[in-house]
């Protein structure tokens, strides 16, 4: 049993689960025990959005320094309005407006790595450049009457079991998958290598290339699944739908315990960070903080927990 | 005359702002006249401004991904402390309104002094941030990242709903009409010269720069790099106080909202004129020019009624095409 | 020898990088007025020592500048203010900026108004001094120079004067990318500084540059000095015999290796280097040494071996897939946050699969079967790869590569830094390995391990120039081959 213990309190996520839990039960101090769990239902209802994305954002951010996916926002804005337009409230097009969302990833993931390929531009200003035209083409195609989701679609993204979001039991399976796919795939562990040690991972035979094309496409297509559950969640698309998401999916990615340095990430830390900062927002609510303090908070937070990992690592 | 691809790089930036008034003047004649060009480059200067600042960090191999909302927080201090002094702050005001604070306020509390000490507190905190970033060695993505949170909280607590009211010089100085030249363009030029001098013309400049291109040389010739770090910071301070100044005579109200846009298109404005992430290889005259090539690209748009939807792609797409023109000169050269 | 107390003096310095002893009690002393040449063979000390002199680290022993002990308080900046200036191999130059730039950057003089002109005829007088004809203007960017400019302006600066005079300037191998023209501009130019009273030390490994400029020639090995006279009492062929290992053993050792050349065996790898020459030829089951001088280009042919078994590289053809072995382990070798296991396994995850996922039981199976059969020193192969000492870490990659089904293993100077343990090991592993079939390239810097090759390759600039068998290998001829100059 101790060496679990010791085990488990060794996982760089753990602490983002502790921090959670520890603020969950700041807020049910102050609202004296009522309330705690539909606190919890709220903060996994909205928790889910951000871990879709948070998962590929962390596989790009893996590769190494200098890779991060800043087309996030604009892509789940364009799958979002492409697929609601495409879906136009009918049940039996929920699938066709998934596949097109999805594709919406896929074309866009291409893009950005054709930039950073052929190109040779950085991975931050290719996909800064790419969001812009993404964002264009998604004002544009988007403008209009505010299509509704599918009824269904729309049920689907807010049903609940026993208080648990059903969207949130699939993402932390879809979550526990790309968990897997981290640690026990050749993919994974390519990308890994890469993120550590670049050179050594050509010179031990892994194709850098093609890890790095999956990794950014991957990331494109998990924005795109986010902004088509968005559309369903949020009764339609809208043109700033993917703003708050970018700085969140980094947010995600350095709290849950990844290394921004790249080669060392793990997903459950995505969900913990999640949790933690909606929670953290509730809790600032809770105790009446405004807006401004919130984002205080929320910014200090960020730098206190890259100053505290920056502390384990010897200077240079 | 055949020209060097070095060359042909340093003018890629003039190019393509060269090519983009020819499409003005071809699509809407009367569009290039006083003005026209006024209208057009107004917001050219706040801008242009930021993306000194932010050339400034990454002359330095970092990014500044706060400089957005810091100018956001600037624009609020001026249109609060720095008009009025603590009474113009809406929290101050309600609690005047319920009766808690006189209506005549102190003499301290209504001097624009809060306001000056206000933005050099802003400055200070971008040198501290630089030290910190230096001294653990941190990755400023990250970190400015956390920042442009504290700064949008900040403005939030200051000025919760836009409002306020920018300073009469602030006013003034932004809506002057020069003869012949438009305002906007006598700044740009300024602010080019200002920052070149700075950086390219001083002894400490060619120090600030190697410090960029290799670290390890400069630390062995005796230069302290955390002074190197906290002078660059300190300077994207100020240049961004400058931008948030100027952007609040434009606008003459502030809002904590009002210049996120400004982090991506300040980091554009830098690749545009020839920068380049690390290598400490940067050019103030190109971050200029940058930066009024894509102001100009989205406000001409829009001066054609044309969608606002597409001015931010048209300013994705003017970088990818100059970008992928820099490629190609590079590979020419590299065939030759 | 000349007139005054040494500017310098070295007494018994040791200096140690872990396991490797890079000085054993050095003696060495520099007096204004003289240019002393350092030669030796790759890692003789010369850097080393080089970086002492300069105060980038500190070592045991005595050292003495101007006749008082600095014991630890010499730093790079004392050095230079004592005027002891170092061009290094890499420049340390700023690509970014102009030449004048960078030499303002050097000198904090420079500055207030109208330092770009002084600074900018500063370092032109001094290039016009050195380099008559240099054509390099003090607006140009450094980083668009070719790379013989950009060595010129380096080692100008080194020389020039602001607050303080230089008055021990160290060169590592400073004309490596100057033409023969240059170089001897810069010889000439050697002399005049030496006789106006500066000292210089000149480490190169061009023979006929130090015997035309040294008055003195100090000549080390391992990490000592081995010979030290005027340089007038030296030729090519007295100095490169003093290089050299007084080999008597060698006739011995030669008797129990037996060599083995491919003849019937099929070829498994045929390169030739870009630049030319000989072409590279190694069969089934051969061990193909790579020898002479660093950098000469075997690092880069390995590589492009490397590469030819995954895509075509003109020129190269492979046979039977390739795996490396990487000499410099932190920046291509070793991940440094994964266990001893997945470093191992890395390069064999295709084969340790069950489905689509990796079987750990096949992974830690490989792992140990290689920590047995290569000796890792480890109680578990779970520990990350860091816990291990250098030559385990060594050990490491080299199970990485062997447990690979490639049939060719290249290996770029695996054994630098690793103690003399794990060599023996390691060479029973490979010579095993070989009679198995496999073929192993070897770039080595050490001649005792060219022993164990069948035959060996002798690289200079960027090409192959000898081919010596088994039988002929003595270190006198690999030692020409490597010094072997056209003029």
């Amino acid at each position: 049993m101790n060496s679990f213990l010791r085990n488990l309190a060794g996982r760089p996520w753990l602490w983002a689960y502790v921090a959670a839990i520890a603020v969950w039960l700041v807020i049910v101090a102050f609202t004296g025990g009522r309330g705690g769990g539909e606190v919890l239902t709220a903060a996994f209802t909205f928790a889910t959005f951000s871990v879709i994305v948070g998962i590929g954002q962390m596989y790009v951010v893996t590769l190494g320094p200098g890779n991060v996916d800043l087309s996030i926002p604009a892509t789940i804005t364009l799958a979002g309005a492409v697929a609601t337009k495409v879906m136009d409230t009918q049940n039996g097009m929920i699938l066709t407006g998934l596949l097109i969302a999805l594709a919406c990833g896929v074309a866009v993931g291409i893009a950005n790595y054709a930039l950073i390929w052929l190109l040779r531009i950085p991975p931050i200003i290719a996909t800064l450049s790419s969001s812009f035209l993404v964002q264009s083409v998604a004002i544009a195609y988007g403008r209009g009457i505010r299509i509704k989701p599918p009824p269904a679609l729309a049920d689907f993204t807010t049903a609940q079991v026993l208080g648990m979001p059903v969207l949130a039991i699939c993402i932390i399976a879809l979550a526990a998958f790309m968990e897997l796919v981290l640690r026990r795939t050749l993919y994974g562990r390519w990308v890994t290598a890469i993120g550590q040690n670049i050179r050594a991972a050509r010179l031990a035979g892994v194709d850098v290339g093609r890890t790095r094309f999956y990794a950014y496409v991957m990331s494109a297509v998990f924005a795109g699944l986010c902004g088509y559950l968005l559309s369903g969640f949020s009764g339609g698309s809208s043109l700033s739908m993917g703003e708050e998401y970018l700085l969140t999916s980094i947010a995600l990615v350095v709290i849950g315990g990844s290394s921004v340095a790249g080669g060392n990430s793990n997903v459950p830390g995505l969900w913990g960070a999640a949790l933690f900062l909606f929670l953290v927002v509730t809790m600032l609510n809770t105790y009446g903080f405004g807006a401004g303090l919130r984002y205080l908070a929320t910014g200090l937070i960020i730098i206190a927990v890259i100053v505290a990992a920056s502390a384990r690592r010897p200077a240079r | 005359m055949r020209l060097t691809a070095r060359q042909l790089r340093t003018l890629l930036p003039a190019l393509s702002l060269v090519v983009l008034l020819a499409a003005i003047f071809y699509l809407q004649p009367r569009a290039m006249s006083y003005v026209g060009f006024n209208l057009m480059l107004n917001l050219a200067i706040p801008i242009a401004l930021a993306t000194v600042a932010q050339m400034c960090v990454i002359t330095v191999n970092d990014l500044d991904l706060s400089i957005g909302t810091y100018v956001g927080f600037v624009a609020c201090v001026g249109a609060t402390l720095l008009s009025g002094g603590m009474g113009a702050l809406p929290v101050v005001k309600e609690l005047q309104a319920s009766g808690a604070l006189p209506a005549t306020l102190p003499w301290i509390m209504q001097t624009p002094l809060v306001g000056v000490v206000a933005l050099v507190f802003g400055i200070a905190v971008y040198a501290a941030l630089g030290a910190l970033i230096h001294w653990r060695n941190l990755p400023s993505i990250v970190v400015t990242l956390g920042m442009s949170f504290v700064w949008l909280g900040l403005s939030v607590l200051i000025l919760p709903v836009p409002g306020g009211q920018a300073p009469a010089f602030l006013r003034s100085l932004m809506t002057l009409k020069p003869a012949y030249i438009p305002f906007p363009i006598i700044a740009a030029i300024v602010i080019a010269i200002l920052a070149n001098l700075l950086l390219m013309h001083t002894s400490y400049g060619a120090v600030l720069r190697g410090a960029g291109g290799n670290p390890k040389a400069i630390e062995r010739a005796g230069w302290s790099l955390l002074k190197v770090k906290m002078t660059m910071f300190a300077l994207a301070g100020f240049f961004g106080m400058l931008a948030g100044l100027s952007l609040v005579g434009l606008t003459t109200s502030g809002d904590a909202n009002i210049a996120l846009r400004y982090t991506l298109l300040s980091i554009a404005g830098v690749i545009l004129g020839g920068g380049e992430f690390v290598g400490g290889r940067i050019s103030p005259v190109g971050a200029v020019i940058g930066a009024v090539t894509l102001t100009l690209a989205g406000s001409f748009l829009s001066f054609m009624r044309i969608s606002p939807d597409w001015q931010i792609g048209a300013q994705g797409a003017i970088l990818i095409i100059v970008l992928a023109a820099r490629t190609l000169i590079d590979r020419a050269e590299r065939r030759r | 020898m000349t007139g005054p107390s040494p500017f310098i003096r070295l007494e018994d310095v040791r200096k140690s990088f872990g396991a490797v002893r890079a000085l054993q009690g050095v003696d060495l002393s520099c007096s204004a007025g003289e240019c002393i040449g350092l030669v030796g063979h790759n890692g003789a000390g010369k850097s080393t020592l080089m970086n002492l002199l300069a105060g980038v680290f500190g070592a045991e022993g005595r050292m003495a500048i101007d006749g008082e002990d600095v014991g630890g308080r010499h730093t790079v900046a004392s050095a230079q203010a004592q005027g002891i200036r170092c061009v290094f191999q890499e420049l340390s130059l700023c690509p970014n900026l102009t030449v004048a730039e960078n030499a303002r950057v050097m000198h904090r003089a420079l500055k207030g108004f109208g330092w770009r002109k002084r600074a900018g005829a500063l370092i032109t007088a001094k290039l016009d001094q050195v380099f008559p004809g240099h054509g390099i203007g003090a607006s140009d960017i450094v980083g668009d120079l070719p790379i013989a400019r950009r060595q010129m302006v380096e080692i100008a600066r080194a020389f020039t004067v602001t607050d303080a005079p230089a008055r021990l300037v160290i060169l590592d191998e400073p004309t490596s990318s100057l033409d023969a023209h240059q170089a001897s501009q810069l010889l000439a130019y050697v002399r005049r500084f030496v006789a106006e009273g500066g000292a210089v030390v000149l480490i190169s490994h061009l023979l006929g540059e130090i015997l035309a400029a040294a008055d003195r020639v100090v000549v080390m090995k391992d990490g000592r000095v081995v010979a030290e006279r005027p340089a007038s009492e030296f030729t090519r062929s007295s100095l490169v015999a003093a290089m050299g290992t007084v080999a008597r053993e060698e006739a011995e050792e030669r008797a129990a290796v037996t060599g083995r050349r491919g003849g019937d065996a099929p070829t498994r790898v045929r390169a030739r280097a870009a630049a030319g020459g000989v072409d590279l030829i190694a069969h089934r089951g051969e061990i193909v040494g790579l020898a002479g001088l660093g950098g000469q280009g075997q690092s880069e042919m390995l590589i492009r071996i490397f590469d030819a078994a995954r895509r075509t590289v003109p020129g190269i053809t492979v046979e039977g897939g390739s795996a490396l072995v990487a000499g410099d382990r932190q920046t291509d070798g070793v991940f440094p946050l994964w266990s001893i296991a997945e470093n191992i396994t890395i390069t064999s995850l295709n084969r340790l699969k069950r489905g689509i996922l990796i079987d750990s039981g096949k992974t830690d199976a490989m792992a140990e079967d290689w920590k047995a059969r290569i000796g890792i020193r480890t109680p578990d192969i779970h520990n990350p790869i860091l816990s291990l000492s250098g030559g385990n870490q060594q050990k490491a990659l080299f199970a990485r590569a062997l447990g690979s089904t490639a049939e060719t293993v290249l290996m770029d100077d695996p054994m630098r830094g690793v103690d003399i343990g794990t060599k023996q090991e390691v060479y029973g592993m490979i010579r095993a390995e070989a009679e198995r079939g496999r073929t192993f390239l070897w770039y080595t810097t050490e001649m005792d391990e060219l022993k164990h090759c069948d035959h060996v390759y002798v690289f200079r600039d960027q090409r192959i120039v000898a081919d010596l068998s088994r039988a002929e290998l003595t270190e006198e001829r690999v030692l020409h081959a490597s010094f072997e100059e056209v003029a």
